[in-house]
């Protein structure tokens, strides 16, 4: 049945780097509309296996299945066209460009264009940025200002409208709660957990538990590679996820 | 409104600069008893400006893309004589002049694809390039230049004198016409916001699918062809194809965009900034003649200007930075 086909699934997957095992035969099914939260402690492969989804880095061995199909994804351009989106703790921003421009990086609406070089519609740009950034409920003045001058928050804000400004299928939260003040988190968290109700996706990794459950529909626990742990947060508690870790 | 306005000036990269090149203007005008603002004098600036500014703007494209190219200079003395060496051969002047252009992309080439490949610093790939273009430049002039053909070169359409009482050379145009190119390249298209965003932050922008290779190795290709077409104009001015042409220049090159705010680390910088540059290195050298300044003290002065300017900027961006207007 269509309706209970994963968005993702992964079924095999390993990777090595330079001698150390980072992905021990990973098999897991991420359901639609599921927000999933990934834990685990630093080295037990979570990165890698992001890195994977969001095509940055390649498996050695196994597959990644998105809506039913086998995918060989070859660079993150390919992940966000399948409608994966992923949100680095550090990496999403160019702090010397505008919010507008950073919404856009590869992705610029064109008036014309020759061989993939184009003129940039800058008025587009700017006015699919204010609204882009509004629908997040983000109270930017202007398009124009700098990333760097904008707070952690603002910027992970950014980082989310840009996503669903692309309409994307799943979200990939990179410890995104990181560095955030306490009313900066309780937005993303309301945020992850607002994700079921567009149709989204939700990945959501972090080191901190109660962040987790407090927004997830699932929980996977990674160690030294492998999954050690897969259950709705209804079935599981802090307490038990802690000691598989 | 006023505060932002001020705000995004004071962030301009190219502020300090242009306020300098205002200052040095006005100082020479009045030592040089109005010597410097005549038409005579305007017209041998604008006859030197492109040579040296064409570098210059090829330069501070590969800064902003986060790379950096020592080798301009080489270059530059490499494409005229490739050029000459192939009109000797019998080669009419167009094939032969596209030729020195294709063989400097693929200098350019070489020194983006080596930089990436073997993930060095650009610094250093370049330095090599600047040993060995200009090495090949001697050999293949043989060791003494080729004459060139004048007459079977329409010299007119680069170097030729035009305009108003013949103020310009049409080196001035091409000029012209080559810096806006470059600058609505870099500020109007998508391959613009990719350089910035491979200059500004690597990581992002190879996250967010930016082929981060191709766009460094095209701004290479394109310092490169730059600076060996500069090289022409200057042979075709001079008449003949030294080897030694260019010396020194890659330096004032790299002066020029530092000069006007590109930074070092990349992202920051404009061509309009690269353009103030050459200019203020142009006309601190011809100020400093026509005020009877012992002409000794020129590299004196792009050097201490080179360290002010980048104090300057640093202190005007922070102040920018500071002032508190609303997200």
């Amino acid at each position: 049945m269509a309706g209970e086909q994963p968005i993702i699934s992964v079924r095999g997957l390993h990777k090595w780097y330079s001698g150390v095992h980072a992905l021990k035969g990973i098999d897991l099914d991420f359901r639609r509309d599921e927000a999933v939260g990934l834990v685990g402690d630093n080295g037990a492969g979570k990165s890698t296996l992001i890195s994977i989804l969001s095509g940055l880095v390649r498996p050695d061995e196994g597959q990644v299945i998105v809506e039913g199909e086998v995918v060989n994804m070859r660079g993150p351009r390919d992940a966000m066209n399948l409608g994966i989106e992923t949100i680095y703790q550090y990496n999403s921003m160019v702090p010397n460009m505008s919010i507008a421009r950073n919404l856009f990086i590869g992705r610029e609406p064109l008036k014309w264009s020759l061989g993939g070089i184009g003129w940039l519609d800058q008025s587009r740009m700017s006015a699919e940025s204010v609204e882009a950034i509004a629908n997040v409920d983000l109270h930017l003045r202007s398009p124009e200002a700098l990333v760097g001058e904008l707070s952690g928050g603002q910027r992970q804000g950014v980082a989310i409208a840009r996503a669903m400004h692309f309409k994307s299928k799943v979200m990939i939260l990179d410890e995104p709660t990181n560095h955030l003040s306490v009313k900066e988190t309780n937005k993303v968290i309301g945020f992850v957990r607002g994700l079921s109700a567009q149709n989204i996706t939700g990945i959501f990794i972090s080191h901190n538990m109660h962040h987790v459950f407090a927004c997830c529909d699932r929980v996977v626990a990674m160690a030294l590679g492998k999954v050690v742990l897969d259950k709705p947060v209804a079935e599981t508690s802090i307490d038990e996820v802690q000691d598989v870790l | 409104m006023m505060r932002r306005a001020l705000k995004a000036a004071l962030q301009k990269p190219e502020l300090a600069a242009g306020l300098l090149l205002l200052m040095m203007i006005v100082i020479f005008q009045i030592r040089s008893d109005g010597a410097f603002l005549s038409q005579a004098n305007l017209r041998g600036v604008a006859g030197f400006l492109p040579e040296m500014a064409l570098v210059a703007v090829g330069v501070t494209l590969l800064m902003i893309c986060g790379e950096f190219d020592l080798s301009v200079g080489s270059v530059f003395a490499f494409a005229p004589m490739t050029m000459a060496v192939l009109m000797t051969f019998g080669w009419s002047f167009w094939p032969a002049f596209a030729a020195g252009l294709v063989a400097c992309a693929f200098l350019g080439l070489l020194n983006g694809w080596i930089t990436i490949r073997f993930a060095i610093p650009s610094f250093i790939t370049t330095l090599g390039m600047l040993f060995m273009a200009r090495s090949l430049t001697v050999v293949i002039s043989g060791g003494f230049p080729p004459r060139l053909k004048v007459d079977a070169i329409p010299s007119e359409l680069f170097v030729g004198f035009f305009g108003p009482g013949q103020i310009f050379r049409a080196s001035f145009l091409w000029f012209l016409a080559i810096a806006v190119l470059i600058g609505l390249l870099l500020g109007r298209t998508n391959f613009g916001n990719w350089v910035r965003a491979t200059g500004g932050f690597l990581p992002a922008a190879q996250a967010l699918g930016i082929p981060t290779a191709r766009v460094k190795i095209a701004c290479f290709m394109i310092c490169s062809v730059l600076a060996g077409f500069a090289g022409i104009i200057q042979v075709l001015r001079l008449g003949s194809p030294l080897p030694s042409l260019g010396e020194g220049l890659e330096l004032q090159a790299v002066a020029a965009a530092v000069i006007g705010g590109a930074s070092l680390q990349g992202g920051i910088g404009s061509i309009l900034g690269g353009v103030i540059g050459a200019l203020l290195i142009r006309t601190i050298d011809n100020g400093m003649v026509l005020s009877q300044v012992d002409s000794n003290w020129f590299k004196f002065a792009v050097g201490a200007l080179t360290i002010f300017a980048v104090v300057g900027n640093a202190w005007l961006r922070k102040r920018g930075r500071a002032m508190k207007v609303e997200a």
